[in-house]
Protein backbone atom coordinates (compact mmCIF):
# COMPACT_ATOMS: atom_id res chain seq x y z
CA UNK A 1 0.00 0.00 0.00
CA UNK A 2 1.25 3.68 -0.71
CA UNK A 3 2.11 5.58 2.15
CA UNK A 4 -0.29 8.14 3.38
CA UNK A 5 1.18 11.90 3.54
CA UNK A 6 0.21 14.10 6.55
CA UNK A 7 -2.45 15.72 4.63
CA UNK A 8 -4.22 12.27 3.79
CA UNK A 9 -3.88 10.61 7.64
CA UNK A 10 -5.39 14.14 8.82
CA UNK A 11 -8.33 13.60 6.94
CA UNK A 12 -8.47 10.05 7.84
CA UNK A 13 -8.47 10.60 11.18
CA UNK A 14 -10.89 13.67 10.62
CA UNK A 15 -13.42 11.20 8.60
CA UNK A 16 -13.62 9.08 10.83
CA UNK A 17 -14.26 10.63 14.07
CA UNK A 18 -16.90 12.42 12.50
CA UNK A 19 -17.97 9.14 10.91
CA UNK A 20 -18.24 7.65 14.32
CA UNK A 21 -20.29 10.41 16.15
CA UNK A 22 -22.65 10.85 13.51
CA UNK A 23 -23.58 7.11 13.79
CA UNK A 24 -23.17 7.02 17.32
CA UNK A 25 -25.82 10.37 17.41
CA UNK A 26 -28.21 9.16 14.91
CA UNK A 27 -28.83 5.65 16.58
CA UNK A 28 -28.92 6.82 19.82
CA UNK A 29 -31.63 9.42 18.91
CA UNK A 30 -33.78 6.09 17.15
CA UNK A 31 -33.21 4.23 20.60
CA UNK A 32 -34.91 5.90 22.96
CA UNK A 33 -37.20 3.10 24.22
CA UNK A 34 -34.81 0.43 23.23
CA UNK A 35 -32.61 2.11 26.11
CA UNK A 36 -35.00 1.76 28.57
CA UNK A 37 -37.01 -1.34 28.17
CA UNK A 38 -36.22 -4.11 30.67
CA UNK A 39 -36.82 -7.76 30.59
CA UNK A 40 -36.05 -9.45 33.46
CA UNK A 41 -35.27 -12.84 31.82
CA UNK A 42 -32.55 -11.64 30.45
CA UNK A 43 -30.72 -9.74 33.26
CA UNK A 44 -27.34 -9.45 35.02
CA UNK A 45 -25.74 -11.18 31.26
CA UNK A 46 -22.05 -11.11 30.98
CA UNK A 47 -20.64 -9.57 27.40
CA UNK A 48 -21.34 -12.35 24.81
CA UNK A 49 -22.03 -12.54 21.07
CA UNK A 50 -25.93 -11.21 21.42
CA UNK A 51 -24.93 -8.43 23.76
CA UNK A 52 -21.97 -7.32 23.22
CA UNK A 53 -21.84 -5.24 26.41
CA UNK A 54 -24.17 -7.32 28.59
CA UNK A 55 -27.10 -6.08 30.49
CA UNK A 56 -27.76 -4.65 33.69
CA UNK A 57 -29.60 -5.37 37.09
CA UNK A 58 -33.19 -4.45 35.21
CA UNK A 59 -32.39 -6.69 31.73
CA UNK A 60 -31.84 -3.40 29.81
CA UNK A 61 -29.19 -3.79 26.90
CA UNK A 62 -26.14 -1.91 28.08
CA UNK A 63 -25.01 -0.96 24.38
CA UNK A 64 -28.41 0.41 23.54
CA UNK A 65 -27.91 2.38 26.76
CA UNK A 66 -24.40 3.36 26.35
CA UNK A 67 -25.21 4.52 22.67
CA UNK A 68 -28.06 6.74 24.08
CA UNK A 69 -26.21 7.69 26.80
CA UNK A 70 -23.28 8.75 24.52
CA UNK A 71 -25.75 10.59 22.03
CA UNK A 72 -27.42 12.74 24.84
CA UNK A 73 -23.75 13.41 25.78
CA UNK A 74 -22.78 14.70 22.26
CA UNK A 75 -25.93 16.49 21.82
CA UNK A 76 -25.54 18.49 25.18
CA UNK A 77 -21.76 19.51 24.46
CA UNK A 78 -22.70 20.48 20.95
CA UNK A 79 -24.96 22.96 21.91
CA UNK A 80 -23.35 24.17 25.01
CA UNK A 81 -19.85 24.40 23.11
CA UNK A 82 -21.67 26.70 20.21
CA UNK A 83 -23.40 29.29 22.42
CA UNK A 84 -20.03 29.71 24.54
CA UNK A 85 -18.11 30.01 21.49
CA UNK A 86 -20.22 33.05 20.02
CA UNK A 87 -20.15 34.60 23.29
CA UNK A 88 -15.99 33.77 23.50
CA UNK A 89 -16.10 35.13 20.01
CA UNK A 90 -18.21 38.40 20.96
CA UNK A 91 -16.93 39.32 24.38
CA UNK A 92 -13.14 38.56 22.35
CA UNK A 93 -13.59 40.82 19.66
CA UNK A 94 -15.36 43.82 21.92
CA UNK A 95 -13.34 43.49 24.40
CA UNK A 96 -10.32 43.98 21.63
CA UNK A 97 -12.15 46.84 19.56
CA UNK A 98 -14.33 48.49 22.00
CA UNK A 99 -11.79 50.85 23.65
CA UNK A 100 -9.88 50.72 27.71
CA UNK A 101 -12.90 50.51 29.86
CA UNK A 102 -14.44 47.60 28.10
CA UNK A 103 -11.46 45.62 27.72
CA UNK A 104 -10.89 45.94 31.39
CA UNK A 105 -14.60 45.13 32.38
CA UNK A 106 -14.18 41.90 30.25
CA UNK A 107 -11.03 40.73 31.21
CA UNK A 108 -11.84 40.97 35.06
CA UNK A 109 -14.65 39.30 33.82
CA UNK A 110 -12.53 36.28 32.28
CA UNK A 111 -9.95 36.45 35.07
CA UNK A 112 -12.91 35.73 37.80
CA UNK A 113 -14.73 32.59 35.93
CA UNK A 114 -11.14 31.31 35.15
CA UNK A 115 -10.33 31.75 38.56
CA UNK A 116 -13.31 29.61 40.39
CA UNK A 117 -13.39 25.53 39.71
CA UNK A 118 -15.67 24.63 36.78
CA UNK A 119 -16.94 22.08 38.82
CA UNK A 120 -18.42 24.76 41.16
CA UNK A 121 -20.21 26.99 39.00
CA UNK A 122 -21.69 24.01 37.04
CA UNK A 123 -23.11 22.85 40.41
CA UNK A 124 -24.78 26.42 41.51
CA UNK A 125 -25.68 27.12 37.44
CA UNK A 126 -26.97 23.77 37.26
CA UNK A 127 -29.04 23.79 40.50
CA UNK A 128 -30.06 27.45 40.09
CA UNK A 129 -31.58 26.55 36.88
CA UNK A 130 -33.41 23.66 38.17
CA UNK A 131 -31.09 20.75 37.04
CA UNK A 132 -32.33 19.22 34.10
CA UNK A 133 -30.70 19.50 30.15
CA UNK A 134 -31.20 23.07 30.19
CA UNK A 135 -29.73 23.58 33.46
CA UNK A 136 -26.59 21.58 32.16
CA UNK A 137 -26.47 23.49 28.94
CA UNK A 138 -26.57 26.99 30.52
CA UNK A 139 -24.09 25.90 33.18
CA UNK A 140 -21.31 24.64 30.57
CA UNK A 141 -22.00 27.92 28.11
CA UNK A 142 -21.84 29.77 30.23
CA UNK A 143 -18.18 29.02 32.41
CA UNK A 144 -16.51 27.74 29.30
CA UNK A 145 -15.96 30.67 27.25
CA UNK A 146 -13.50 32.53 28.90
CA UNK A 147 -10.23 30.94 27.46
CA UNK A 148 -11.73 31.44 24.01
CA UNK A 149 -12.59 34.47 24.38
CA UNK A 150 -9.11 35.58 25.77
CA UNK A 151 -7.40 34.15 22.75
CA UNK A 152 -9.21 35.95 20.29
CA UNK A 153 -9.13 39.41 21.89
CA UNK A 154 -5.22 38.79 21.65
CA UNK A 155 -5.30 37.67 18.13
CA UNK A 156 -7.34 41.36 17.47
CA UNK A 157 -5.06 42.79 19.51
CA UNK A 158 -2.10 41.90 17.40
CA UNK A 159 -3.64 41.57 14.14
CA UNK A 160 -5.31 45.58 14.39
CA UNK A 161 -1.21 46.82 14.45
CA UNK A 162 -0.42 45.12 11.27
CA UNK A 163 0.77 46.88 8.70
CA UNK A 164 -1.67 45.57 5.87
CA UNK A 165 -4.65 46.31 8.17
CA UNK A 166 -3.65 49.72 8.73
CA UNK A 167 -2.84 49.88 4.96
CA UNK A 168 -6.23 49.01 4.23
CA UNK A 169 -7.86 51.84 6.46
CA UNK A 170 -5.53 54.77 4.96
CA UNK A 171 -6.85 52.87 1.66
CA UNK A 172 -10.41 53.83 2.34
CA UNK A 173 -11.62 50.58 3.72
CA UNK A 174 -14.20 50.64 6.01
CA UNK A 175 -14.14 48.90 9.57
CA UNK A 176 -17.09 46.19 8.49
CA UNK A 177 -14.70 45.31 5.40
CA UNK A 178 -11.26 45.19 7.24
CA UNK A 179 -12.95 42.66 10.08
CA UNK A 180 -15.01 40.82 7.64
CA UNK A 181 -12.21 40.90 4.66
CA UNK A 182 -8.75 40.83 6.57
CA UNK A 183 -9.69 39.68 10.37
CA UNK A 184 -12.05 36.86 9.87
CA UNK A 185 -9.95 34.35 7.72
CA UNK A 186 -7.29 34.79 10.70
CA UNK A 187 -9.93 34.32 13.36
CA UNK A 188 -11.78 31.43 11.88
CA UNK A 189 -9.44 28.69 12.65
CA UNK A 190 -8.68 29.39 16.09
CA UNK A 191 -12.37 29.82 16.61
CA UNK A 192 -13.04 26.48 14.84
CA UNK A 193 -10.49 24.58 16.74
CA UNK A 194 -11.43 26.36 20.07
CA UNK A 195 -14.82 25.46 19.46
CA UNK A 196 -14.31 21.60 18.57
CA UNK A 197 -12.14 21.31 21.64
CA UNK A 198 -14.84 22.26 23.63
CA UNK A 199 -16.98 19.69 23.03
CA UNK A 200 -14.74 16.88 25.28
CA UNK A 201 -14.81 19.67 27.83
CA UNK A 202 -18.10 19.62 28.13
CA UNK A 203 -19.02 16.24 27.79
CA UNK A 204 -16.85 16.06 30.47
CA UNK A 205 -18.49 18.34 33.28
CA UNK A 206 -21.90 17.15 32.06
CA UNK A 207 -21.59 13.37 32.89
CA UNK A 208 -19.49 14.63 35.77
CA UNK A 209 -21.65 16.31 37.17
CA UNK A 210 -24.89 14.19 36.15
CA UNK A 211 -22.41 11.32 38.24
CA UNK A 212 -22.64 14.04 41.04
CA UNK A 213 -26.24 14.04 41.08
CA UNK A 214 -26.56 17.64 40.05
CA UNK A 215 -27.47 16.89 36.36
CA UNK A 216 -29.91 15.26 34.22
CA UNK A 217 -32.74 13.51 35.86
CA UNK A 218 -32.33 9.70 35.86
CA UNK A 219 -35.03 8.76 33.64
CA UNK A 220 -32.76 9.90 31.28
CA UNK A 221 -29.86 7.43 30.22
CA UNK A 222 -27.64 9.95 29.85
CA UNK A 223 -24.04 8.70 30.43
CA UNK A 224 -23.37 10.19 34.03
CA UNK A 225 -26.44 8.31 35.09
CA UNK A 226 -25.62 5.25 33.48
CA UNK A 227 -22.10 5.47 34.98
CA UNK A 228 -23.35 6.18 38.75
CA UNK A 229 -26.06 3.50 38.70
CA UNK A 230 -23.22 1.37 37.70
CA UNK A 231 -21.12 2.18 40.30
CA UNK A 232 -23.68 0.35 43.02
CA UNK A 233 -23.38 -3.32 41.72
CA UNK A 234 -19.56 -3.13 40.40
CA UNK A 235 -18.69 -4.29 44.02
CA UNK A 236 -20.81 -7.52 43.18
CA UNK A 237 -18.37 -8.26 40.08
CA UNK A 238 -20.30 -6.88 37.32
CA UNK A 239 -17.63 -4.98 35.98
CA UNK A 240 -19.06 -4.58 32.48
CA UNK A 241 -21.37 -2.23 33.59
CA UNK A 242 -19.08 0.16 34.02
CA UNK A 243 -16.17 -0.49 31.94
CA UNK A 244 -17.74 0.01 28.32
CA UNK A 245 -20.07 2.87 29.04
CA UNK A 246 -17.22 4.43 30.71
CA UNK A 247 -14.33 3.57 28.00
CA UNK A 248 -16.55 4.73 25.30
CA UNK A 249 -16.87 8.41 26.93
CA UNK A 250 -12.96 8.54 27.12
CA UNK A 251 -13.38 7.71 22.90
CA UNK A 252 -15.42 9.80 22.47
CA UNK A 253 -13.82 12.83 24.44
CA UNK A 254 -10.62 11.48 22.16
CA UNK A 255 -12.29 11.20 19.12
CA UNK A 256 -13.38 15.11 19.34
CA UNK A 257 -9.76 15.98 20.16
CA UNK A 258 -8.21 14.04 17.17
CA UNK A 259 -10.62 16.26 14.69
CA UNK A 260 -9.82 19.49 16.72
CA UNK A 261 -6.40 18.88 16.47
CA UNK A 262 -6.80 17.35 12.14
CA UNK A 263 -9.04 20.58 11.87
CA UNK A 264 -6.22 22.68 13.12
CA UNK A 265 -3.83 21.10 10.96
CA UNK A 266 -5.96 21.51 8.07
CA UNK A 267 -6.85 24.79 8.08
CA UNK A 268 -3.65 26.35 9.67
CA UNK A 269 -0.79 24.33 7.62
CA UNK A 270 1.75 26.92 9.27
CA UNK A 271 1.59 25.30 13.16
CA UNK A 272 3.06 22.61 11.78
CA UNK A 273 6.14 23.81 12.33
CA UNK A 274 5.30 25.15 16.02
CA UNK B 1 -1.43 70.95 -4.32
CA UNK B 2 0.98 71.41 -1.57
CA UNK B 3 1.86 68.71 1.92
CA UNK B 4 3.01 70.68 4.63
CA UNK B 5 4.24 69.42 7.94
CA UNK B 6 4.73 72.38 10.68
CA UNK B 7 6.63 72.71 13.37
CA UNK B 8 5.93 68.97 14.25
CA UNK B 9 7.21 67.37 17.43
CA UNK B 10 7.16 63.71 18.18
CA UNK B 11 8.29 60.94 20.71
CA UNK B 12 6.63 57.52 20.79
CA UNK B 13 6.09 57.32 24.26
CA UNK B 14 5.46 60.16 26.97
CA UNK B 15 9.07 59.30 28.28
CA UNK B 16 10.62 58.46 25.14
CA UNK B 17 13.59 60.01 22.94
CA UNK B 18 12.56 63.07 21.13
CA UNK B 19 12.44 61.76 17.12
CA UNK B 20 11.40 64.76 15.17
CA UNK B 21 11.52 68.44 16.92
CA UNK B 22 9.78 71.23 16.14
CA UNK B 23 10.48 69.78 11.86
CA UNK B 24 9.16 71.85 9.20
CA UNK B 25 8.53 70.68 5.41
CA UNK B 26 6.57 72.03 2.82
CA UNK B 27 6.59 70.28 -0.98
CA UNK B 28 4.75 70.36 -3.92
CA UNK B 29 3.11 67.80 -5.93
CA UNK B 30 5.48 68.25 -8.76
CA UNK B 31 8.75 67.47 -6.73
CA UNK B 32 10.62 64.90 -5.84
CA UNK B 33 12.15 65.33 -2.40
CA UNK B 34 15.09 62.95 -0.76
CA UNK B 35 15.36 62.25 2.66
CA UNK B 36 18.78 60.68 3.73
CA UNK B 37 19.96 60.04 7.45
CA UNK B 38 21.51 56.92 9.11
CA UNK B 39 19.59 54.92 11.06
CA UNK B 40 17.41 56.24 14.08
CA UNK B 41 16.96 59.68 12.55
CA UNK B 42 13.44 59.03 12.27
CA UNK B 43 13.07 58.70 9.00
CA UNK B 44 10.33 56.02 8.94
CA UNK B 45 8.38 58.08 11.73
CA UNK B 46 8.32 61.10 9.23
CA UNK B 47 7.05 58.60 6.78
CA UNK B 48 4.24 57.71 9.00
CA UNK B 49 3.50 61.56 10.38
CA UNK B 50 3.18 62.55 6.39
CA UNK B 51 1.17 59.44 5.81
CA UNK B 52 -1.77 59.83 8.80
CA UNK B 53 -0.52 56.85 9.82
CA UNK B 54 0.77 58.61 13.75
CA UNK B 55 -0.25 61.62 14.94
CA UNK B 56 1.76 64.33 15.71
CA UNK B 57 2.15 65.28 19.75
CA UNK B 58 2.64 69.02 18.41
CA UNK B 59 2.37 70.92 15.15
CA UNK B 60 -0.15 70.19 12.23
CA UNK B 61 0.45 68.10 8.78
CA UNK B 62 -1.72 70.16 6.07
CA UNK B 63 -2.66 68.62 2.75
CA UNK B 64 -3.74 71.69 -0.04
CA UNK B 65 -3.95 73.80 3.62
CA UNK B 66 -6.55 71.17 5.01
CA UNK B 67 -5.50 69.30 8.00
CA UNK B 68 -4.78 65.61 6.68
CA UNK B 69 -6.77 63.72 9.06
CA UNK B 70 -9.69 65.55 7.90
CA UNK B 71 -9.68 63.23 4.64
CA UNK B 72 -12.12 60.73 5.30
CA UNK B 73 -11.85 57.78 2.85
CA UNK B 74 -9.14 56.52 0.61
CA UNK B 75 -6.31 59.12 2.40
CA UNK B 76 -4.45 61.44 -1.04
CA UNK B 77 -1.21 60.45 0.87
CA UNK B 78 0.26 56.72 0.40
CA UNK B 79 3.30 54.93 1.77
CA UNK B 80 5.14 52.00 0.47
CA UNK B 81 6.27 50.27 4.01
CA UNK B 82 9.55 49.10 4.03
CA UNK B 83 8.71 45.63 4.97
CA UNK B 84 6.65 43.99 2.22
CA UNK B 85 6.01 40.95 3.80
CA UNK B 86 3.94 42.52 6.49
CA UNK B 87 2.72 44.92 3.85
CA UNK B 88 -0.02 41.77 2.19
CA UNK B 89 -2.35 40.08 3.95
CA UNK B 90 -0.44 36.11 4.36
CA UNK B 91 -3.90 34.63 4.28
CA UNK B 92 -5.61 36.17 0.85
CA UNK B 93 -4.02 36.13 -2.55
CA UNK B 94 -2.48 38.94 -3.99
CA UNK B 95 -4.68 39.62 -6.68
CA UNK B 96 -6.93 40.62 -3.83
CA UNK B 97 -4.30 43.40 -2.88
CA UNK B 98 -4.48 45.25 -5.87
CA UNK B 99 -7.80 45.28 -5.69
CA UNK B 100 -7.89 47.00 -2.52
CA UNK B 101 -6.30 50.02 -4.17
CA UNK B 102 -7.98 53.01 -6.05
CA UNK B 103 -8.53 51.25 -9.71
CA UNK B 104 -5.17 50.64 -10.52
CA UNK B 105 -4.60 51.06 -14.31
CA UNK B 106 -3.27 47.75 -16.54
CA UNK B 107 -0.20 50.10 -17.09
CA UNK B 108 1.29 50.31 -13.79
CA UNK B 109 1.07 46.38 -13.18
CA UNK B 110 2.87 46.21 -16.45
CA UNK B 111 5.24 48.76 -15.83
CA UNK B 112 6.18 47.15 -12.85
CA UNK B 113 6.72 43.85 -14.11
CA UNK B 114 4.23 41.99 -12.03
CA UNK B 115 3.42 39.17 -14.20
CA UNK B 116 -0.17 37.78 -14.42
CA UNK B 117 -0.05 34.82 -12.84
CA UNK B 118 0.99 36.21 -9.65
CA UNK B 119 -2.12 37.29 -8.75
CA UNK B 120 -3.66 33.89 -7.57
CA UNK B 121 -0.78 33.23 -5.54
CA UNK B 122 -0.61 33.38 -1.87
CA UNK B 123 2.25 36.08 -0.42
CA UNK B 124 4.59 32.92 0.98
CA UNK B 125 4.70 31.84 -2.69
CA UNK B 126 6.32 35.14 -3.62
CA UNK B 127 9.74 36.94 -2.43
CA UNK B 128 10.33 39.90 -1.08
CA UNK B 129 11.11 42.00 -4.20
CA UNK B 130 7.74 40.83 -6.05
CA UNK B 131 5.84 41.51 -3.44
CA UNK B 132 7.17 45.42 -3.28
CA UNK B 133 6.06 45.72 -6.70
CA UNK B 134 2.54 44.74 -5.37
CA UNK B 135 2.66 46.92 -2.79
CA UNK B 136 3.99 50.06 -4.82
CA UNK B 137 1.31 49.18 -7.86
CA UNK B 138 -1.53 49.21 -4.63
CA UNK B 139 -0.26 52.67 -3.48
CA UNK B 140 -0.46 54.30 -7.08
CA UNK B 141 -3.93 54.31 -7.42
CA UNK B 142 -6.24 57.16 -8.67
CA UNK B 143 -6.78 59.59 -6.09
CA UNK B 144 -3.05 59.39 -4.69
CA UNK B 145 -1.49 62.54 -4.81
CA UNK B 146 1.65 61.94 -2.96
CA UNK B 147 3.58 58.88 -2.97
CA UNK B 148 5.99 58.50 0.18
CA UNK B 149 8.40 55.40 -0.18
CA UNK B 150 10.42 54.52 2.57
CA UNK B 151 13.31 52.31 1.65
CA UNK B 152 11.44 50.30 -1.15
CA UNK B 153 14.37 48.73 -3.19
CA UNK B 154 16.53 48.03 -0.22
CA UNK B 155 15.52 44.14 -0.94
CA UNK B 156 15.94 44.31 -4.81
CA UNK B 157 18.76 43.51 -7.08
CA UNK B 158 20.14 46.05 -8.78
CA UNK B 159 18.77 45.38 -12.42
CA UNK B 160 15.39 45.59 -11.01
CA UNK B 161 15.81 48.67 -8.65
CA UNK B 162 16.37 50.87 -11.55
CA UNK B 163 13.44 49.25 -13.85
CA UNK B 164 11.07 50.05 -10.78
CA UNK B 165 12.82 53.70 -9.89
CA UNK B 166 12.45 53.88 -13.87
CA UNK B 167 9.07 53.52 -14.28
CA UNK B 168 8.09 55.34 -11.02
CA UNK B 169 9.56 58.72 -11.94
CA UNK B 170 8.01 58.75 -15.27
CA UNK B 171 4.75 57.59 -13.45
CA UNK B 172 4.57 60.37 -10.82
CA UNK B 173 6.08 62.72 -13.14
CA UNK B 174 3.44 62.73 -15.75
CA UNK B 175 0.54 61.79 -13.05
CA UNK B 176 1.90 64.99 -10.89
CA UNK B 177 2.51 63.04 -7.79
CA UNK B 178 4.74 64.37 -5.11
CA UNK B 179 7.69 61.75 -4.37
CA UNK B 180 8.93 61.77 -1.36
CA UNK B 181 11.98 59.00 -1.50
CA UNK B 182 14.03 57.78 1.62
CA UNK B 183 16.97 56.12 1.08
CA UNK B 184 20.59 54.95 2.02
CA UNK B 185 21.76 55.35 -1.25
CA UNK B 186 23.23 58.82 -2.01
CA UNK B 187 23.88 58.27 -5.81
CA UNK B 188 20.01 56.39 -6.04
CA UNK B 189 18.57 59.95 -4.26
CA UNK B 190 20.75 62.28 -6.76
CA UNK B 191 19.57 60.59 -9.75
CA UNK B 192 15.94 60.13 -8.50
CA UNK B 193 14.95 63.35 -6.54
CA UNK B 194 14.72 67.32 -7.53
CA UNK B 195 15.44 68.36 -3.85
CA UNK B 196 17.17 66.53 -0.84
CA UNK B 197 16.69 66.46 2.79
CA UNK B 198 19.19 65.25 5.24
CA UNK B 199 17.80 65.16 8.78
CA UNK B 200 21.14 65.02 10.63
CA UNK B 201 21.68 68.75 9.13
CA UNK B 202 18.31 69.46 10.55
CA UNK B 203 18.86 68.05 13.70
CA UNK B 204 21.95 70.00 14.00
CA UNK B 205 20.64 73.23 13.65
CA UNK B 206 17.90 72.42 16.30
CA UNK B 207 20.60 72.09 18.78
Amino acid sequence: MRKLNRRQRVLLGLGFSAAFLIVVCIWGSLGTEAARATDFSRKNIPPCLQYPFGTDWLGRDMLVRTVKGLSISILIGITAAAVSAVIALLLGIASATMGKAVDSVISFVIDLIMGVPHILLLILISVAMGKGLKGVIVGVAVTHWPSLARLIRAEVLQLKEMPYIKIAGKLGKSRWYIAVKHMLPHLLPQFIVGLVLLFPHAILHESSITFLGFGLSTEQPAIGIVLSEAMKYLVTGKWWLALFPGLFLVVTVVLFYVMGQSLRKLLDPGSVHQ
Amino acid sequence: MKLEIKNVSYRYTSKGRQILKDFSLSMENTERVGLTAPSGYGKTTLCQLLSGYLKPNQGEILLDGRPLDSYQGYCPVQMVWQQPEFAVNPRLPLGEAIKEGDEIEERVIRGLGIEPDWFGRFPTELSGGELQRFSLARALGKRTRFLIADEISTMLDLITQSQIWHFLVEEVEKRQIGLIAVSHNPELIDRVCTRKIDLRLLDEKNR
